[in-house]
């Protein structure tokens, strides 16, 4: 059966505390991190992107896998912050890591569901038997507009999956896709940041749509909430998964290890793979993950994954999520986070 | 740097491509036509190990052009595990943290861009190693 053959996991190491983001703009700090139960993110630093950390995360996959790059036969990478608006992602990564000549390349968009649509095709293809190995990153250096709500979430990270069917460390044991046409979150051709419909990307929009591919993909496979030992659903902030969850019925333990927003902030495309890959670092043989993402406009991808006895023997050949979140921090003032997002209007001489 | 000099390092630059003297041993990096030290002439491809130590280091303050917005950074000479030394940025650190002997590692960063619309060229820069 096919399934994840390495995985791995890229934070960058800068961190600024929503309070300092509030006090900027003269808001109510614990109303977001109580409200929103979010307490930092992290933020790029200028020689990082998409392209960078996706090189990084899949390297750390590489690690586990211990495959030759060059039997990968396709390499996917979805994100709302590509670094140009025409030149593929792709084509670098697969260089970086020598998967060239022989790969098939693509990027995708699709909000914060980009990640996980790069990780289905790429499973797609080695279930089709097309390619040994195929590639699935989720990326983003997502970017707020000053003082906006999106501005206390909008985060940086990535996650890369290798698929394949040798060595499967989990296997894709069924998939299910739920989507709509539902205009919750945008940004136009040549606009620097995004819009959203406020309190509509809520109840419409990220609820319905990520109930919408658990029931269905329960049904599907003929499971219940509890055969789970842990469950990821995106993350944008703290509460939408932990209230999804209740809704559905799943336990906060459940949720516990996926749960990376509250120190991480939202990582849009990479979101809900970290939070993949944070469970995956302490999975046991056996357990059972139900993950599910939600991008706007929208829609949700559903995987339920089982992990195999291969799992204990590659969690330590790579750095795990949990320590690229929680050590090795720098804290960031507001004012080197402008510079470092370049929200300063600068002269236009070099 | 120009386009087709930039596209023609990224062997070395992405994934540290160095040329191993099939006669003498020797490493090359970047590659070269011909061994200075037994004048063979066949090379093995070989990828540089991405850990070394820093050898030693400064710190640019007064950076050109295109480096401004980064200053103060460190550069520094780096002895990766191969043997093989390089002039790299040193990413992700205080300077004032920087030590002689250090342990880094290579990571993919952007190196530099034409301006806004011109091209991103990548390559590696070494980070301290926790
Ligand atoms: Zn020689």
């Amino acid at each position: 059966m096919a399934g994840i053959v390495g995985y791995g996991a890229y934070i960058p190491r800068n961190r600024i505390r929503v309070a300092d983001i509030a006090k900027t703009w003269g808001a109510d700090a614990p109303s977001y991190e109580r409200g929103l139960l979010l307490k930092e993110k992290s933020v790029p630093s200028p020689d990082q992107d998409t392209i960078t950390m996706s090189v990084e995360a899949l390297r750390n996959a590489l690690q586990r896998a211990k495959i030759d790059a060059q039997k990968i036969g396709a390499l996917y990478i979805g994100s709302e912050s590509h670094p140009y608006a025409v030149k593929p992602s792709g084509t670098v990564v697969a260089e970086a890591i020598n998967a060239i000549p022989d790969c098939h390349c693509a990027d995708y968009e699709f909000a914060c569901k980009a990640g996980s649509e790069s990780m289905f095709v790429a499973l797609s293809l080695v279930e089709a038997g097309q390619v040994e190995y195929a590639v699935g990153i989720g990326a983003d250096t997502s970017q707020g507009a000053p003082g906006d709500a999106l501005e206390y979430s909008a985060a940086a990270g990535a996650a890369a999956f290798i698929m394949g069917k040798t060595n499967v460390l989990a296997e894709a044991v069924v998939t299910y896709s739920y989507m709509s046409d539902t205009p919750d979150f945008w940004r136009r051709e040549h606009e620097f940041y995004p819009r959203h419909a406020g309190r509509f990307t809520g109840e419409p929009a990220y609820f319905s749509h990520t109930i919408g591919a658990t029931k269905g993909i329960l049904e599907k496979a003929g499971m219940k909430v509890s055969d789970f030992k842990h469950v990821v659903f995106h993350q944008p902030n703290g509460k939408f998964p932990l209230r999804v969850g209740k809704m559905l019925g799943f336990t906060p333990e459940q949720l516990e290890v996926g749960l990376l927003t509250p120190t991480l902030g939202n990582t849009y495309s990479a979101a809900s793979p970290l939070g993949l890959t944070a469970v995956l670092d302490i999975a046991e043989p056996g357990d059972q993950i139900l993950m599910v993402s939600y991008g706007s406009g929208a829609g949700s991808d559903a995987f339920i994954w089982k992990v195999t006895d291969k799992i204990t023997a590659v969690q330590n050949a790579a750095v795990k999520t949990r320590t690229l979140l929680d050590e090795n921090k720098v804290y960031i003032d507001y004012g080197t986070y402008a510079k470092y997002r370049g929200k300063i209007r600068m002269n236009d001489n070099n | 740097m120009a386009i087709p000099n930039y596209w023609r390092s990224i062997p070395q630059r992405y994934r540290y491509e160095a040329a191993k003297c099939t006669g003498c041993g020797k490493i090359f990096f970047p590659p070269r036509i011909v061994c200075d030290e037994c004048a063979s002439r066949s090379f093995e491809t070989i990828n540089l190990s991405r850990y070394g130590k820093i050898v030693t280091f400064t710190v640019i303050r007064i950076a050109p052009s295109q480096f401004v917005d980064q200053a103060p950074y460190p550069i520094g000479i780096v002895e990766l595990n191969d043997g093989i030394k390089i002039c790299t940025q040193i990413a992700d650190c205080n300077p004032d943290d920087l030590k002689i002997g250090m342990p880094v590692r290579l990571e993919f960063r952007k190196i530099s861009q034409d301006g806004t619309p011109g091209i991103i060229q990548y390559g590696y820069k070494a980070v301290p190693v926790k």
